[in-house]
This record gives structure tokens, sequence and C-alpha cells, in this order.
């Protein structure tokens, strides 16, 4: 089975990337399941169905959902096989900017859109750092010119990704973007024993473990202060 | 580019080679190395290390491609002679039968009802499709297959796009955007270009407009001279795509000459009879397939001399209307 992980920030077009991609993958004969990990809530697992789309969903509560998707990917990944599809898809919010989905030797695909600003590329870190695709949307709602500059931005932050435009809406350009999941590249057997491209933060502080209390005294492990005697 | 070199380098005689390679460690968040980038990564701190969000290794591959793709970008694009396209099937899975080939200088125009796939034979091109598009047709540059790999690096592709939509979401002047946009593709003397392309684009729209104008407050026509000259003075691209300029408010002759420049493949789809009478031929889409190709007539050209007196006269009109006379005479 071939094994995608899509990322990217909340609402910058990840369902509906992966809704027209699967389209795509659809006419080449190949067949797809997707698993969904949000953090509280999420309706994308409907929106699947209603496309007659293998889906599983899963919402980390309380953790952060990139740490909760590391523990059940494998899972996910069996899952996925039970249901006999061709390709299996991740998509998880990257709500937390330090953490990302992304696992060695999988094609690990970054979805933002246009209008998040253009220093939003030097934001969020590794899951943009170090994912093979960055998907650009919302292209439609910009200007050429704009888009281009955003695009700069994102290949300046990772210049090593292929960089795609794709409209989330019309599907233009999940055709291209299809050529890339359906490649032999992305066939893996199992996920076990791969590792992530980047570690998650490790250390706890106080706060993590259900400490309460604000200041200096009740704070251990992981503590970071800024700097607010300088500059 | 001889990476151990670079590693090696101090970083200050590194940036007056390249003084771009600034950017990057900028883009990451990072402070610029005060030393060589070797003894940078050699003594990153922990916390350092977690905040860059990617391997050591990783990072310095990802330093080399940038370098080694701005590098690539300040050189001269290759000469493009001709652009050949290969027919494949409409929607009705029937072939098309065509081949054409286009040479640099002309103009072609693709018209055809809304929905026929006009879109569609221009994202052909931009992708450089080669039998593995839903149409199946198939793009030659100068009468050989496309190098693969423009594909996914727009900075690379031979392809400029002006698109449907003009829209802004910056908070930026039209002077800072422009010299954002000069600046993404690393362009020499990007101040020069800035002032060039307002005042070009004045020249398009019908209403004047100053370079301090945030780009948001721009009026449609305006936004679209600015793109459109945005266009033919940033871009190097030898190909020129353009999905439909007809929109009022700009002299869409002018628009085309300062896009067409010296020795451009343009093609342009339109609904436009104007516009599809300045090309050399135009093709005609019908169920997502090119029907027919008409070259323009003489007998057209003497028309089109006709159908540009008339547009003026509306675009006096229209001028007349907007000063508030009354058009009790026409
Ligand atoms: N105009 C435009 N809208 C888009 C595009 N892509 C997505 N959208 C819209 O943006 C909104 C969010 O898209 P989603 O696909 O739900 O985003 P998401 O990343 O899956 O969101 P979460 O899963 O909630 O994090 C929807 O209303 C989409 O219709 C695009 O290319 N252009
Ligand atoms: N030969 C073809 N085979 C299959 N699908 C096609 C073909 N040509 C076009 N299409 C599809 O038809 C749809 C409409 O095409 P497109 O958007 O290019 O139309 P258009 O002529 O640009 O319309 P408009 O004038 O409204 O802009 C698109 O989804 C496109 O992918
Ligand atoms: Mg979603
Ligand atoms: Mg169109
Ligand atoms: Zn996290
Ligand atoms: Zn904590």
């Amino acid at each position: 089975m071939r094994f995608v992980t899509v990322s990217g920030p909340p609402s910058s077009g990840k369902t509906a990337v992966i809704l027209k991609t699967v389209e795509s993958l659809r006419q080449r004969g190949m067949k797809a399941g997707v698993v969904k990990f949000d953090c509280l809530y999420t309706d994308d697992d409907k929106l699947y169905e209603q496309k007659g789309i293998p889906v599983k969903k899963g919402l980390s509560g309380a953790l952060c959902p990139d740490h909760y998707f590391v523990s059940n990917v494998s899972e996910s990944f069996e899952w996925g096989k039970k249901q006999g599809v061709d390709i299996l898809i991740s998509e998880s919010a990257g709500l937390c900017n330090r953490c990302s989905p992304h696992i060695k030797e999988i094609l690990a695909v970054c979805v933002i859109d246009n209008l998040s600003g253009i220093n939003t590329p030097k934001k969020i870190g590794p899951m943009l750092k170090s994912a093979d695709v960055v998907v650009i949307t919302k292209g439609d709602i910009v200007s050429q010119a704009e888009r281009e500059v955003f695009a700069s931005r994102v290949a300046t932050v990772n210049p090593t990704a292929s960089i795609m435009h794709v409209n989330g809406i019309t599907g233009q350009g999940a055709f291209e973007l299809s050529t890339l999941f359906a490649d032999e590249k992305t066939e893996t057997d199992t996920l076990d024993g791969k590792s992530l491209r980047f570690s998650m933060p490790s250390a706890l502080c106080s706060y993590c473990l259900g400490e309460k209390r604000i200041g200096s005294k009740y704070q251990m492990g992981n503590v970071r202060k800024m700097d607010v005697d300088n500059g | 580019m001889d990476r151990q070199l670079i590693l090696h380098k101090p970083f200050a005689e590194l940036l007056a080679e390249m003084p771009f390679a600034g950017d990057f460690f900028e883009s990451q968040g990072l402070e610029a190395p005060t030393a060589s980038v070797k003894d940078f990564i050699d003594n990153l701190t922990d916390t350092q290390l977690e905040d860059m969000g990617i391997e050591p290794s990783e990072f310095l591959n990802n330093f080399f491609t940038f370098l080694e793709a701005v590098g690539s970008m300040t050189e001269k694009t290759s000469v493009i002679s001709s652009l050949t396209i290969t027919g494949g099937i409409n929607k009705k899975g029937e072939d098309e039968n065509f081949e054409l080939e286009i040479k640099a200088g002309e103009i072609i125009c693709i018209v055809g009802p809304t929905g026929s796939g006009k879109s569609r034979l221009l994202a052909d091109i931009e992708w450089m499709a080669m039998g593995d598009t839903p149409t199946k047709r198939r793009i030659k540059i100068n009468g050989a297959d496309p190098d693969k790999s423009w594909r996914f690096s727009p900075e690379h592709k031979p392809v400029a796009q002006l698109s449907q939509n003009m829209n802004f979401v910056m908070d930026l002047t039209a002077r800072e955007f422009v010299k954002i946009h000069a600046e993404s593709r690393f362009v020499q003397n990007p101040d020069e270009k800035v002032e060039l392309i307002i005042e070009k684009a004045n020249e398009l729209a019908g209403e004047k407009f100053d370079g301090d104008t945030p780009v948001t407050s721009l009026s449609g026509g305006q936004s679209r001279a600015l793109m459109i000259a945005d266009t033919a003075f940033l871009s190097k691209s030898p190909i020129v795509l353009i999905d439909e300029i007809e929109n009022a408010g700009i002299d869409r002759k002018k628009a085309l000459d300062l896009l067409v420049g010296e020795e451009k493949i343009v093609l342009m789809s339109t609904h436009d009879p104007i516009l599809a009478l300045m090309g050399d031929k135009r093709l005609v889409i019908k169920n997502g397939g090119v029907a027919k190709i008409i070259a323009t007539s003489a007998k057209e050209r003497e028309n089109l001399e006709q159908l540009q007196e008339l547009d003026k006269k509306l675009l006096e009109l229209r001028n007349r209307v907007r000063t508030g006379d009354t058009l009790e005479e026409i």
C-alpha cells in the first residue's frame, strides 16, 4: 500500500485538495482511503464518506494532535490495508507549529494557502521545512504576482520541496499532484521501525504535568525564559 | 558549486559573493553565522537545534539547494524558438488530430464557449503535458520533449501566466508590492524596474494612480494594468499564457504590445473579437478538443481596423459618460 502524510495549518485546504486528488487517483484506477487526525472536532470524515472514500477519524482531545498521530499511525496503516485501498492518505491539522507528522521515506505533503500572509512560511516550522511537496491553495483569490511572491517565500524556507499550486474548489492542479501520490516510491509494507523526520519536543515542564500555579518556584523540567531585561 | 569551499568560507566573504545567502538564515528564523557555516553548524546549542525544526544535515542540503536555485535564476534563460502542441482527445474521447508548431513572435488565440476547455489547454502548456493529462496532449519545446524538472520549479519554467484574478490581499503600496515581487525574482536593480512598471501601468490604466496607493485600493482596471506591466517587465519567460484580459478599463492593444515584447510566444484565451483578430491564428475549442485552426485572413485584418475604430468610439463614449457628459449627440 502507498502512504502519504498531508499536514497544514487549520483551514488551509487539506480536505479540499485530498478530495480532488482522490478523484484524479480514481481516474487512474487507484482506490484511496483517508485517516483524519484532529484535536477536538472535525466534520471532514463526513465529506470523505459522501464521496465514498473509506475514512477513519481520531480526535486527540487534550493531547497535541501530532503526538497522538505518531501513537496511532501504525494501527491506522494496518486499518488501511484491511480496507484494501491502494493508497492511504493521512490528514492532520498542524495546530502546534512545533510538531510535524512527517515520516522518513514516506511522501510528506504540506498544504498552505495564499491568504495566510507572506510571513507564514517562516512560522510553521518542521511541518513545512521537512515536506517533500508543498501545495499552495486559494490562488484563485489573489493575483499572479502575489502567488509568485508567496511561492518564493516557501521556496526559501524549503528549497528542496516540489511546489505545486492546487485550487481546492475547481481541482485545477490536483491531477498534477496525483502523479506524485501515485508514484511507486510511496509504496511501503509497514510503518513499524520507520522514524519521524524531526523529533517532537521531548522534555516536559510542570504545566504539562498538571501544575496550575504561576511563578518560578512552581516551574520544573524544560523551562525557557524570555529576556525581558534587555532590548 | 563547491560545497566544501562554501562551508568553510567566512560568512561575510560568502555574503559579498552571494548576498542572498543571508535570506536563507533569515527565513529559518536564525541569526546569520559570525564565522563560517561549518562553524555555525558545529556549535549549535540544543535550543537552536530544536528551533531549527530540521536535522542539521538536511538544513545544509536545503542551504546549498537554495544557493544553487537562486544562482541559476540569475542566469540567462535559454532561447526558445518554437513550441509544438500535438493533439490528444476531446471530452468524448475522439482524436483531435492536429499538430501545431508555434514560432517565437507569434500570438495564438484560443476561443470557444464557456467550459469548452480553453483554460485546460493553457494548463497543458504550463504543465508541459506529455500525454499524461486528461486531454493526452503533448508539448514539445524546440522540437524536443521538455525538461521534466520544470514541472516543479516555478522559477525555471519558461512559462509566465497572467490569470483572470487580479485581487490582492497583501497590505502594501503598489511600489512596495512590485519591489517585493522583483526581489523574490532576484532581479538586478529592482528600484529602477519598479518605477518603470508603475509608469507603464499608468499608460495602460484609464485612471492614473500613484506608487504610494495601497494595492488593495486600486480599481479593477488599475490592478489589471499593474499586473500586466509587472508580467511584461519582471518575467523573463519566453512563453506567455494569458487567460482573458478583456476586462474594461485598460488599453488592450497597448497591453498586448507590452506583453508580447520581442520574440515571445503568446497564447491567449479570449472571448473578445478584437483580441482574437490580433492573433496570427486562433484555435477553436469544442467539447474539450481543438475543433478548428483558423489563420487570421487579410480580410479579417482589414476588418480589425474597423473594429478598432468602433472600439475607440465606444471608449470615447465611456469617458464622456464618466466625466458627466450627456450622450445626446454621438
Ligand atoms: N477560493 C478557494 N477556497 C478554497 C480553496 N481550497 C480550499 N478552499 C476553501 O477553504 C475552506 C477550508 O478548506 P478545507 O479543505 O476544509 O481545509 P482543511 O485544511 O481541511 O481544514 P481543517 O481540516 O479544518 O484544518 C473551505 O471552505 C474550502 O472550500 C481554493 O483553492 N480556493
Ligand atoms: N479533452 C478533455 N478531456 C477531459 N476533460 C477536459 C478536456 N478539456 C477540458 N476538460 C475539462 O473541462 C472542464 C472545463 O474546461 P475549462 O475550465 O478549460 O473551460 P474554459 O473554456 O476555460 O471555460 P471558461 O470560458 O468558463 O473559462 C475542466 O474541468 C477541464 O479539465
Ligand atoms: Mg480538513
Ligand atoms: Mg477558463
Ligand atoms: Zn505539538
Ligand atoms: Zn509543558
